[in-house]
């Protein structure tokens, strides 16, 4: 099987490879995929609740070397935008910096599918969050 | 998946393990170089067609594959009349189940299989239904095993054949061929077994286990790809098979073509050598196979061995690793030649068939290795696989979710996952 040098890379040397507190008000969490399906991602997101800006990101892949480089280069690539930014990746971003095989797009899916989670979970605490603000005022 | 790799390149590490390293011998093995040697006269000196009765060349040809049917015949307890070669194992298993199934059509219409056969087999199977015949695949146990009741229960007046493998390619779980073949002679059915990867492994003796057919390959026992033979009793019963080629009528009938002879010729010396070496071979590949177990399973929790370990092929080993995917364990230890059940592996995308049908997981299918040992595999390599093994696993536990949600006590079949994205 070919790999591509990028997806050996990301493989070898993962990028931001860790957790965070998935119960802190600024930190996003998106667990995507299912271990029947052999690939389960977890990305996380910690947001500056002022800036929106993305100012750090783990992830933890189960899955082929293309699903732990696509979730790998996610973690990149998310690092520095702001939440808006970072909804406008494209899996086929993913496939063509990690020149994916066809078999292996779904990696990719995966991977847009876990930034979107991870942002929608940080959204869903801030509107958890102010509402629980106003309710104390 | 395209490679443009034409060459092998090898090196040496420190310690002088040629690096990669082959165990994955229930896929192909290397040629022993013995049978190597005896193939080569018979390429350009000894060229002859073993079919040609007039001349020397013809004579010379005839002479070395009647000693190679002996050879092989020998291994299993059989005579030299009852081998007929094929060019390998599908067709071996093709040739006995359809030409059983054509021969046998008035007396009956039903064949019985199990879940975990070849493809060889389970696909002629699905044509044979298709054709009007009636199949029945027998599940396994946990252990791998069929369960010898069921076997009695899809026994009908209509059954003409049962097809059980006697050593699994995946997990190299045996099956109690004996007394199956017991069973079939009591009920007058015929009984055929692919013997590929138990054939110079483990004894076979045909008239002790009531083999009726049983298929076999060189390439699995150290000789050449593209030759294999078929075993057909020839009497108690006499088992007659519709040819699948017609043509000269080589292999009294069933099986016409030119001999490949130096295949045929290596095919002979590998089974002689097996008859010689296969006992001692056995206990030396059960040592480094259990050796292997031991330092993966020693240093790593949540491993578990797929089917059972009694009923099982010396040289085979089959591990789940949960919560680490087996492409990506593969990808780790990319210097070692194994295989894996994940469905990142195979041409459909589907997990093993084979591990699903003892009952396990998908998850676990995902997360297994297939170990195969084999002749020149050495105690410093089985150490050195078990390095890289227990290292890369560690490795990817790091970075699974799935290890890191476990450790946390959550249990994994409670967690309600995301629906699978689009394109999967």
């Amino acid at each position: 099987m070919a790999y591509s040098d990028k997806v050996l890379d990301h493989y070898s040397n993962p990028r931001n490879v860790g957790s965070m507190d998935k119960a802190s008000t600024d930190v996003g969490t998106g667990l995507v995929g299912a271990p029947e399906c052999g690939d389960v991602m977890k990305l996380q997101i910690k947001v500056n609740p002022l800036t929106n800006v993305i100012e750090d990101a783990k992830f933890k892949t189960f899955g082929c070397g293309s699903a732990i480089a696509s979730s790998s280069l996610a973690t990149e690539w998310v690092k520095g935008k702001t939440i808006d930014e970072a909804l406008q990746i494209k899996n086929t971003e993913i496939v063509k910096e990690l020149a994916l095989p066809p078999v292996k797009i779904h990696c990719s899916v995966l991977a847009e599918d876990a930034i979107r989670a991870a942002i929608g979970d940080w959204k869903k605490k801030q509107g958890v969050g102010v509402t629980a603000e106003m309710a104390a005022k | 998946m395209g490679t443009e790799v034409n060459e092998m390149e090898f090196t040496t590490t420190a310690n002088g393990i040629r690096l990669p390293i082959y165990m994955d011998n229930h896929a192909t093995t290397p040629m022993d170089p013995r049978v190597l040697e005896e193939m080569l006269p018979y390429f350009v000196e000894k060229f002859g067609n073993s079919a040609s009765r007039n001349h020397p060349f013809g004579w010379v040809a005839e002479a070395a594959v009647e000693t190679a049917r002996e050879r092989i015949a020998k291994l299993i307890g059989a005579t030299a009349k009852e081998i007929i070669f094929t060019s390998g194992a599908t067709e071996s298993n093709n040739l006995a189940i359809k030409g059983v199934a054509e021969m046998y059509r008035e007396k009956g219409n039903h064949i019985i299989t199990e879940v975990t056969e070849h493809k060889a087999v389970l696909d002629t199977c699905k044509r044979l239904e298709k054709y009007g015949y009636r199949v029945t695949y027998l599940p396994v146990q946990k252990d791998g095993l069929i369960d010898l009741e069921d076997l009695k229960r899809a026994m009908d007046d209509k059954t003409i054949l049962v097809s059980i493998m006697a050593a699994n390619n995946e997990i190299g779980i045996l099956q109690p061929i004996e007394e199956i073949g017991k069973l079939c002679h009591e009920r007058g059915v015929l009984f055929h077994t692919d013997a590929v990867q138990a054939v110079g492994k483990v004894p076979i003796d045909v008239n002790k286990m009531n083999i009726d057919l049983a298929s076999i390959t060189a390439h699995k026992i150290y000789g050449p790809k593209g030759v294999g033979a078929l075993y057909v009793r020839r009497k108690n019963p006499r088992v007659q098979l519709s040819p699948l080629i017609d043509g000269g009528g080589h292999e009294r009938g069933m099986r016409s073509g030119t001999l490949n002879v130096p295949g045929i010729v290596g095919l002979g010396k590998a089974c002689a050598i097996a008859s010689e070496e296969m006992a001692k071979e056995a206990c030396k590949l059960a040592g480094l196979r259990n050796r292997l177990r031991d330092r993966i399973m020693g240093r790593l929790d949540e491993t578990y061995i797929n089917g059972s370990m009694e009923h099982r092929l010396p040289g085979n080993l089959n591990i789940s690793f949960a919560y680490v995917e087996g492409e990506s364990l593969l990808m780790g230890i990319n210097d070692i030649a194994v295989s894996s059940g994940s469905a990142c592996t195979s041409a459909t995308l589907e997990p093993s068939y084979v591990l699903k049908a003892l009952g396990t997981g998908d998850d676990l299918a995902h997360s297994s290795i297939r170990f195969g040992l084999g002749r020149f595999n050495t105690e410093a390599e089985v150490d050195y696989v078990a390095d890289r093994l227990v290292d890369t696993v560690t490795r990817l536990r790091e970075l699974s979710p799935l290890y890191e949600m476990a450790k946390e006590g959550i249990d994994l079949k409670s967690v309600k996952w995301a629906a699978e994205p689009a394109g999967h």
